[in-house]
């Protein structure tokens, strides 16, 4: 029987033949693609050697390795040195095994990060990089929501709450209670949806489609005191034949604002602060004297023209101007109808102003849309644009 | 309407302002110049205007001239209306208004040996410049006059009326030829000139055919009036008869200006000779001139006008100066009635006027509205969102996400597609005067809308349409509309992206499906489910859903029923869905919370089972559920095989294989192989009780 030491010295040896086999092997490596065959020879899951080494270690048989007769010689002498059944010769060869398998792992990892793939594997893996990409397209906000709501956002920002109502209106919403008295001319430029049946009610129950967002004015001053800050968006019918410009369906954004002391120059301040915030702050506006039967004194507002800056284009018919929305102050009448209900909206008292502006013309304007139609008719060639 | 800007100066005294800055300023005060045209050498331009309806004093040059007046303070000249004397008549023309609350003042003067000839000199130019068509001397000074000063005018042959003139209304059934040539019917309501056997015009409309001028005529009636505005309105409206006359008096004429108006064309016709027979015959209703002329003065506070206009561009304000400047060159008188409040005398052609806050806005529009200060209002409050907005905004957010398009459709629809379409049959609401028939009701749900867009697109060779519309729908009855929003989703073609790296498939019920799970995933849910409960008739009954969400139903969804299909020509599948929102938005929206990571490795075990057909997918997670182990983290199916199902066979008969794989998971330590195989174990359990069976 041999000594322990010199058993190990034995082992050992083999041990040290078999890693210059390897470093023999690996020497030979010269890419990334000969390293991955050497990886799969010496550690390979399947056919590795080393697996080979540790199984024989646990199961005390030694699988013959099926083509490499060099290294089963030298694992095969290794083997027959010892006397596995002693547990201090299975400790020495578990050692040794493990001091080459540290070798060996170290070796083809350090390889793995150093080594460069050559420029023959990289043009293998070219790809036609000018083919599309793929792609997931976003959805398309719909431009006449996303201007409604840049508006409202902006109006927000000066402090005004937002509200809105039904789309059904009673007649007294929409015309009585906003000084349109039975038989007005204003009411003949309104041409009206009218739900069926009404005629045998009194006038001012009728429904009828509304024809304006201002309903809401009436409404949110009848359920708060002042003061009042409110920005109303919302869609509006009329009965208008369509065209290029004109849309039996269409949107509003209406604002009002009543308190003590507020004036006429607190509303031209507040549409010129407005304008300026929505088109950018180089942005003029113009007040002219206009006509609405709820608001008095009333006025039309353009803007500089946003195309041309002022100077006169096609789109603002030279004129350097562009008339964007009407407002005014309120009119006492309109105070007195809600006071009914509110008796703090005492004209003597407070004062107050509203505006209201057409979407879709800001909208057409902004994104140049020449056929208000498009608008309604959810063509995707149309609307993905706006994505 | 055409005004010359020569004839305005001609009421004013020179005015260091050329005619395009006239132009503006008017503009600038609602007295709206829309075009300008150069009439060449010394003729000025010609103003092409556009006045508003309240303003009808200011249709025609004289009122026009006033307001240039009173925005540059210089004096407006009276009217020319100087006559020569009259020859004595023992017996004046007998005029009586038998309906004095219809007609407020009748004025009649009588011209004899007048001649009858075209208008020449300054009528004859300014008629051409101005597109006036011309007809006899007689004729064109009456439109000469409302040219002027904008008061209708008529003048009859006086031997074509027997006796004198009566206003009253007509007798049921009584018959006038007008001057266009028409024969009418009249109402009892129709207010009219008569002579002492017939009418002889519509009153305030248009004369009678009658009592025309023509070259024979030799003696005239110049008639000027005022007649009741509502009356004027029901009669043109019942004749559909829109005359500069009518249109003047339905809008309230100037009541004084009746005698200035009959005094300007018996001007004009004696510049062709002849003479006037008798003094001005002038009947006025006390009743209508204190409806209008002596109506009641205003109380106006200088206080008042700042209180509501504000501050100035010069930081002064208004003072009283400028007020009782610009309301006095505008026709008002104010006489003093306290410290800087005055009592406002309006002016007889201003029938527009009649509050402080109407002489406040001519304050403001004569100053300039542009001279005023840019100012920002205080205010303490906060600001207030819609209770669904954020809910509304991030619905919006995922669907733009997952690709759709928002869409815009038609607030109605037609009956037919209401019908198929409605949630709640019966409750429909129609239209009393529809934009035409394929939109008789209001839309009881946005999915008829939905389909008319995809069938656009479809019609245009856009085959992959995704879209979605929020809006409102109406159900109810015509005595009272209820309005609920709602969301549609539809989408048809490709299954996500159509590009060549990727293996396509046609959009499908699950496509849909999946856009409904991530909604209901942005919601605080207790439980979502899915069930094909009461499915509306528009779906396809085998491939559409129910989704609950705590178990209220949120939405109808799946493939569009064939026959839906096949009757709109639509021919490749449509995935459609509509979602109440109403219901929805009772869902708090989802409050995202950290998760820690789990620091233990998870377990994935397979399972592969043969099932009966009608075993489905929720049931078999239900019952892997319902053994409560606790490690259990997800239960999905990979691999479903199912043969293809041959005619006849009963569901229960045919059996498809199920691959699926449980995940166990422990968050505070790695789980031994023992716990692993106890699970597996109770899984194998559970799905063989539910008539699965292990495929080895």
């Amino acid at each position: 029987m041999k000594t322990v030491k010199e058993q190990e010295v034995a082992v050992r040896k083999h041990f040290t033949k078999l890693q210059e086999r390897f470093d023999t092997d690996f020497s030979a490596v010269s890419s990334q693609e000969s390293l991955e065959l050497i990886r799969i020879k010496w550690t390979g899951q399947k056919q590795g050697r080393l697996r080979e080494i540790a199984s024989a270690l646990k199961t005390g048989r030694l699988v013959r390795f099926p083509e490499t007769t060099p290294i089963l010689e030298d694992l095969s002498l290794a083997w027959e040195l010892i006397d596995i059944r002693d547990p201090e010769m299975k400790r020495l060869f578990g050692v040794a095994l493990n001091d080459f398998k540290r070798h060996v792992t170290e070796k083809i990892e350090s390889s793995v990060s150093s080594l460069v793939p050559d420029a023959a594997t990289l043009a293998r893996e070219a790809i036609d990089v000018t083919l599309p990409g793929i792609r997931h397209p976003l959805g398309a906000e719909h431009p006449i929501i996303r201007t409604m709501n840049e508006i409202v956002r902006v109006f927000q920002g000066m402090g005004f709450s937002v509200g809105v109502g039904p789309e059904v209106e009673t007649d007294y919403y929409n015309f009585e209670a906003l000084n349109f008295p039975p038989n007005h001319p204003a009411r003949d430029t309104q041409d009206t949806l009218q739900i069926a049946n009404q005629h045998r009610k009194p006038l001012r129950e009728r429904l009828l489609l509304r024809t304006h967002t201002s309903p809401v004015q009436i409404r949110t001053m009848e359920q708060q005191p002042p003061p009042v800050r409110i920005v109303i968006p919302g869609k509006v019918h009329r009965n208008d034949a369509a065209d290029a410009t004109h849309s039996p369906i269409f949107h509003q954004v209406e604002g009002l604002c009543v308190d003590t002391d507020i004036t006429f120059s607190d509303l031209k301040g507040t549409l010129d602060h407005a304008m300026k915030a929505f088109f950018g702050s180089g942005v003029k506006t113009r007040f002219f004297p206009s006509f609405f039967p709820f608001t008095e004194p009333s006025a039309d507002v353009q803007i500089s023209c946003i195309f041309c800056g002022g100077k006169g284009c096609r789109k603002c018919k030279h004129s350097g101007w562009i008339e964007l929305l009407g407002c005014g102050m309120v009119d006492p009448t309109i105070f007195g109808f809600v006071a009914e209900k509110q008796p703090a909206y005492d004209p003597k008292k407070i004062s107050g102003f509203a505006f209201g502006m057409g979407v879709e013309r800001i909208a057409m304007m902004k994104y140049g849309v020449s056929d208000i139609g498009q608008f309604y008719a959810g063509d995707v060639r149309f609307l993905e644009a706006f994505a | 309407m055409k005004i010359l800007s020569a004839w305005l100066r001609e009421f004013l005294s020179p005015l260091d302002v050329t005619d395009r800055q006239l132009a503006d300023d008017l503009t600038l005060r609602g007295i709206a110049v829309e075009g300008i045209f150069d009439l060449g050498a010394n003729r000025g331009h010609l103003f092409e205007m556009d006045i508003t309806t309240n303003r009808v004093d200011a249709m025609n040059h004289y009122g026009i001239a006033r307001e240039i007046a009173a925005i540059y303070n210089v004096p407006l000249f009276p009217l020319n209306v100087d006559l020569p004397a009259a020859k004595h008549s023992a017996k004046p023309f007998p005029v009586h208004i038998e309906a004095p609350d219809l007609c407020g003042r009748f004025t009649a003067r009588v011209l004899r040996n007048v001649s009858i000839a075209p208008s020449s000199g300054i009528v004859a130019e300014r008629f051409a410049l101005l597109d006036q068509k011309q007809i006899w001397n007689a004729v064109d000074a009456t439109n000469y006059a409302w040219l002027a000063m904008g008061h209708p005018t008529h003048a009859f042959d006086l031997d074509k009326i027997s006796g004198g003139i009566v206003v009253r209304r007509a007798h049921k059934g009584e018959r006038i030829k007008l001057l266009d040539g028409t024969e009418r019917t009249l109402e009892a309501d129709d207010l009219i000139v008569a002579d002492e056997q017939k009418p002889i015009g519509l009153a305030g409309v248009m004369g009678g055919w009658d009592s025309m001028i023509t070259p024979e005529t030799r003696n005239i009636v110049v008639e000027a009036a005022w007649f009741d505005p509502a009356t004027v309105r029901r009669s043109a409206r019942r004749h559909g008869l829109h005359t500069d006359a009518s249109h003047r008096f339905e809008r309230g004429a100037d009541f004084n200006g009746a005698p200035v108006a009959n005094a300007l064309v018996t001007k004009m016709i004696l510049a062709s000779g002849g003479e006037i027979d008798g003094d001005l015959v002038d009947v006025v209703v006390p009743e209508a001139a204190s409806r209008t002329v002596q109506r009641a003065s205003v109380p106006l506070a200088v206080s008042e006008v700042t209180r509501m206009l504000g501050t100035t561009t010069d930081g002064r304000g208004i003072a009283a100066a400028q007020i009782k400047q610009i309301l006095t060159a505008l026709g008002c008188t104010l006489a003093p009635a306290g410290h800087n409040i005055y009592q406002v005398t309006l002016p007889s052609w201003r029938l527009d006027l009649e509050r402080e806050i109407d002489l406040i806005e001519e304050v403001a529009r004569v100053y300039g509205y542009n001279r005023f200060a840019n100012t920002l209002p205080t205010f303490v409050g906060s600001v207030v969102e819609l209770p669904t907005a954020e809910r509304e905004e991030t619905l919006r957010r995922t669907l733009l996400a997952a690709g759709f398009h928002e869409a815009l459709s038609s607030t109605f629809t037609s009956v037919t597609a209401a019908v198929t379409f409605a949630p709640r049959p019966g409750t429909v609401v129609p239209l009393d005067n529809p934009l035409n028939e394929e939109a008789g009701v209001m839309r009881p749900s946005l999915v008829p809308g939905m389909l008319r867009m995809l069938e656009h697109n479809l019609n245009r060779s856009v085959a992959d349409v995704r879209l979605f519309e929020m809006g409102t729908v109406f159900s109810g009855s015509t005595d009272s509309v209820d309005e609920r929003p709602a969301l549609t989703i539809g989408l048809t073609g490709t299954s996500g992206s159509a590009d060549i790296h990727t293996l396509t498939r046609d959009a499908g019920f699950f496509d849909i499906k999946g856009v409904l799970e991530e909604i209901a995933a942005r919601f605080a849910t207790r439980s979502v489910y899915f069930d094909s409960i009461l499915l509306p008739g528009w779906l396809h009954p085998g491939r559409a859903a129910r989704m609950a969400v705590n178990g209220a139903t949120v939405a109808y969804f799946g493939q569009l029923h064939p026959d839906v299909a096949h009757a709109r020509k639509i021919k490749q599948p449509i995935l459609v869905g509509e979602v109440y929102l109403d219901r929805l938005y009772q869902q708090p929206l989802r409050q995202p919370s950290a998760i820690d990571p789990p620091r233990f490795p998870a377990v994935e075990r397979d399972f592969s089972f043969l099932f009966a057909d009608d075993v489905r997918w929720e049931r078999v997670r239900q019952a892997i559920e319902d053994i409560g182990l606790p490690e259990l983290v997800n239960t999905e199916p990979v691999e479903i095989f199912r043969a293809e199902k041959s005619a006849g066979a009963s569901a229960a008969a045919e059996r498809y294989s199920l691959l699926l794989r449980c995940t166990l998971q422990s968050p505070d330590r790695t789980l031994r192989d023992e716990e692993v195989l106890s699970a597996a174990t109770a899984i194998e359990h559970a799905l063989t009780a539910l008539g699965g069976t292990q495929r080895k």
